[in-house]
């Protein structure tokens, strides 16, 4: 097995693996510490300028790259008029710009703010930096292998295709400039390091709050309950 | 109807005397741990004062409650649903920790390592966030007794609408007034926190009505500590998870008051068992203002009432429930002898906690160094009967607190306190009762028999009498879910899994 295989075949799987074992049994076994773990309390005005950009560029953008995924050839369509093409790369170097301004305000908070520093754990940093490489990473390609949502579309959908269907050609993304492999390889970083980070939030967004009632009442028991076992039953009940 | 009940807490203002029992109690059985130091579950206030977040009352810049627009429809404060989810990256609204204090220590062991010269070593106080050296600027109660400055009573919301010349008057030394109010959260029918949250994670009890975060599923989004009027859904920035009083249920399960009930010296508070129509919550919250109280109270229901008797049983309530709804000292001062009214009840969560509201002295002027009662110069037998409006603590003031600005609603409370208390004072002073007191309790809407219940219930009260608990039959409730024998085998002190802050 080459390198290549072992980074682009191997650490996706084993990130992936990682991403939805580990996020169920941190579900299941220790819901308690799953949480977006907020700290506005502690400081709020670094936080509007670092959190909101953060938090609508990134995900923008995420799911831009999800559509490239979804439905390629309808974005392939859209930048067949160089105008549109145009278009779609402003709006994502914009996003990507604000994101960037976002995380550098975050991560200037946790450093300077002493209340922040208290309540910030090694994982945080590694999150924060991450997010960094990756953002400056995404910029860099935007900047210097211009069109990329016209290329990557030929280039990165095939790929990642052929993980989807279990049957990986890591051959496709091999000749790559180091830049994209970075970019590639700090999102399985991202996937890897998901369940065990404050990042498991993504997955508790609560959607359900459009649609659910104001208000929740909770029974003890579903209903009046008179417990009346037979003498049988109490004898042969096991504990 | 569909009856359910509610574990409610009363509070004779009449009698608290600004101890901070309650909430020292309170702080050492739940928030004595990391990230809860500045949480103060059960706190107390002096008013006029700002409270506890400062200027909690001001829903313009925090936020709380629900209101009504034109067409009598109403909205959440805070946001409607898809605002909630916009907001979840950051919450304008959301208190800071400098609105309630930095929770500071002292670094002790400087008394004992410092090294050895002429000035005695001092113990420096730093924060128990960063444990950085700090300036104390605030702390719990820094305005306990107005803390020697008119600035916190000058900004007492609630002291809107009172004749500025009497809030002149308010400040001058010899006319300062002040009453304390004991607070816990108020455990609504109604509650914003609840409404306000994304994930669902708080909800309200259907046999006791006490309103609980569920930690496990809070993600710490924060509407509800924006979003709870009264300020008292507060965030724990260790764990992560948003806190709150929880009318000490594990106390009550297992029949004790909860802790700051169990503790007040003065004796101020009584807890028992209301039984309301759940099918009323509607209607109390889309009323008017001027009908809000009145439906409130109008939802709470009599448990001598058969027709009430016979659903509460449909509905599963049992009849110690019931036995324990008719004992209920709640009941008897809040709709029984209609002294107590809630804390606030414009913020329509239709709160549940209830409040005697407090009796001041006459106003006075200080003429010649003497102090000279502003009663007038006839002959008064009876002080302030007649003239409530001269009351030290303006009217106004409290028909802000407890009923929407209505001075009709407190009078008369005040009128029917001060008949009890002439009419005992005859009694026990003269030996016998004279036409003039009767007609005062006439007056004032009560009978020779009421105003002995209620002076009994007052000044005399029994542990028994104060804290009615219902048996709470938890074991009814465990066999319904689980097997007595593994749940037996599952309980017990400690924790399962620690309550660690995710990374």
């Amino acid at each position: 097995m080459s390198g290549n295989d072992l980074l682009f075949v191997v650490v996706p799987y084993a990130a992936f693996v990682l991403l939805v074992v580990v996020s169920i049994a941190r579900w299941r076994l220790h819901e308690f510490t799953v949480s977006s773990l907020s700290s506005q309390l502690l400081e709020s005005k670094r936080l509007f300028w670092g959190s909101i950009p953060f938090h609508w560029g990134v995900s923008l953008i995420l799911i831009g790259h999800l559509l490239a995924l979804l439905i390629p050839r309808s974005i392939e369509i859209w930048n067949a008029v160089p105008l549109q093409l145009f278009l779609l790369e402003a709006t994502g170097m914009a996003l990507g710009l604000w994101a960037l301004f976002g995380i550098v305000m975050l991560i200037t908070r946790r450093v300077q703010v002493r209340r922040i520093a208290a309540v910030t754990s090694p994982m945080d940093a590694a999150v924060l930096g991450l997010l960094l490489l990756q953002i400056v990473t995404g910029l860099w390609i935007a900047i210097g292998y211009r069109w990329g949502s016209f290329w990557g579309t030929s280039v990165f959908v095939p790929y990642i295709r052929s993980l989807l269907t279990l049957s990986p050609q890591p051959e496709l993304v091999a000749s790559l400039p180091i830049i994209l492999k970075t970019h590639v390889l700090a999102f399985f970083a991202f996937m890897a390091l998901f369940p065990f980070s404050r990042l498991v939030h993504i997955i508790t967004l609560p959607l359900n709050y459009l649609t659910r009632p104001w208000q929740k009442v909770v029974r003890n028991a579903p209903e009046p309950y008179v417990y009346q076992p037979s003498a049988d039953e109490f004898l042969t009940k096991k504990s | 109807m569909r009856v359910r009940a509610q574990m409610s807490m009363l509070f004779h203002l009449d009698k608290c005397i600004g101890c901070h029992t309650c909430s020292v109690a309170c702080k050492n059985l739940w928030t004595d741990r990391k990230g809860a130091e500045y949480m103060w579950w059960n706190n107390v206030e002096t008013r006029p004062g700002t409270g506890y977040p400062t200027g909690w009352e001001d829903q313009e810049h925090y936020k709380g409650g629900w209101w009504r627009d034109d067409k009598g429809k109403v909205h959440l404060k805070i946001q409607n649903q898809p605002m909630g989810l916009a907001r979840l990256f950051f919450n304008p609204a959301l208190p800071q920790l400098d609105d309630y204090y930095d929770p500071f220590t002292y670094r002790y062991s400087d008394l004992f390592t410092s090294p050895q010269g002429d000035q005695q070593p001092t113990a420096r106080p730093i924060s128990m966030i960063t444990g950085d050296e700090m300036e104390i600027t605030s702390g719990p109660n820094w305005d306990d007794d107005l803390g020697g400055s008119g600035t916190y009573a000058r900004n007492d919301l609630s002291l809107d609408g009172v004749d500025p010349e009497i809030r002149q008057q308010m400040e001058e030394i010899e006319r300062v007034v002040f009453n304390y109010l004991p607070r816990i959260c108020n455990h609504c029918l109604n509650p914003s926190c609840v409404a306000a949250c994304p994930a669902a994670a708080i909800y309200k009890r259907a046999e006791d009505g006490v309103v609980l975060v569920h930690e496990d599923k809070c993600r710490a989004w924060r509407m509800c500590v924006a979003a709870c009027p009264y300020k008292k859904v507060y965030y724990n920035w260790s764990s992560g998870k948003s806190e709150k009083c929880i009318l000490c249920f594990p106390r009550m399960e297992t029949g004790q008051a909860p802790a700051c009930a169990h503790s007040c010296v003065g004796r101020i508070r009584y807890m028992g068992v209301l039984l309301y129509d759940a099918d009323r919550i509607e209607a109390v919250v889309h009323s008017p203002d001027d009908e809000l109280l009145d439906t409130q109270m109008d939802a709470i229901l009599d448990p001598f009432d058969p027709r009430v008797i016979a659903e509460a049983k449909a509905a599963g309530i049992g009849d110690d429930w019931i036995d324990s709804a008719q004992r209920s000292p709640a009941w008897k001062f809040v709709k029984e002898w209609g002294l107590a009214l809630p804390l606030h009840p414009e913020y329509r969560t239709a709160a549940m906690m209830f409040y005697i509201p407090p009796l001041s002295p006459v106003m006075s002027t200080i003429e010649n160094n003497l102090a000279r009662l502003d009663i007038g110069t006839d002959e008064h037998d009876f002080e302030l009967f007649d003239q409530l409006d001269k009351a030290r603590l303006p009217l106004k003031y409290l028909a802000n607190l407890f009923s929407i600005g209505d001075e009709e609603v407190i009078t008369k409370i005040l009128r029917k306190m001060l008949a009890v208390r002439l009419f005992k004072r005859r009694q026990s002073v003269e030996g016998f009762v004279d036409e003039a007191t009767l007609a005062a309790l006439e007056a004032a809407g009560t009978t020779p028999e009421e105003a002995e219940a209620i002076y009994r219930l007052t000044t005399l009260p029994t542990m028994d009498e104060r804290f009615v608990l219902p048996p709470y039959h938890r074991e009814m409730s465990i066999e319904s879910l689980n097997d007595p024998l593994v749940h037996k085998g599952q309980v017990g002190v400690g924790y399962l899994t620690p309550p660690t802050r995710g990374a």
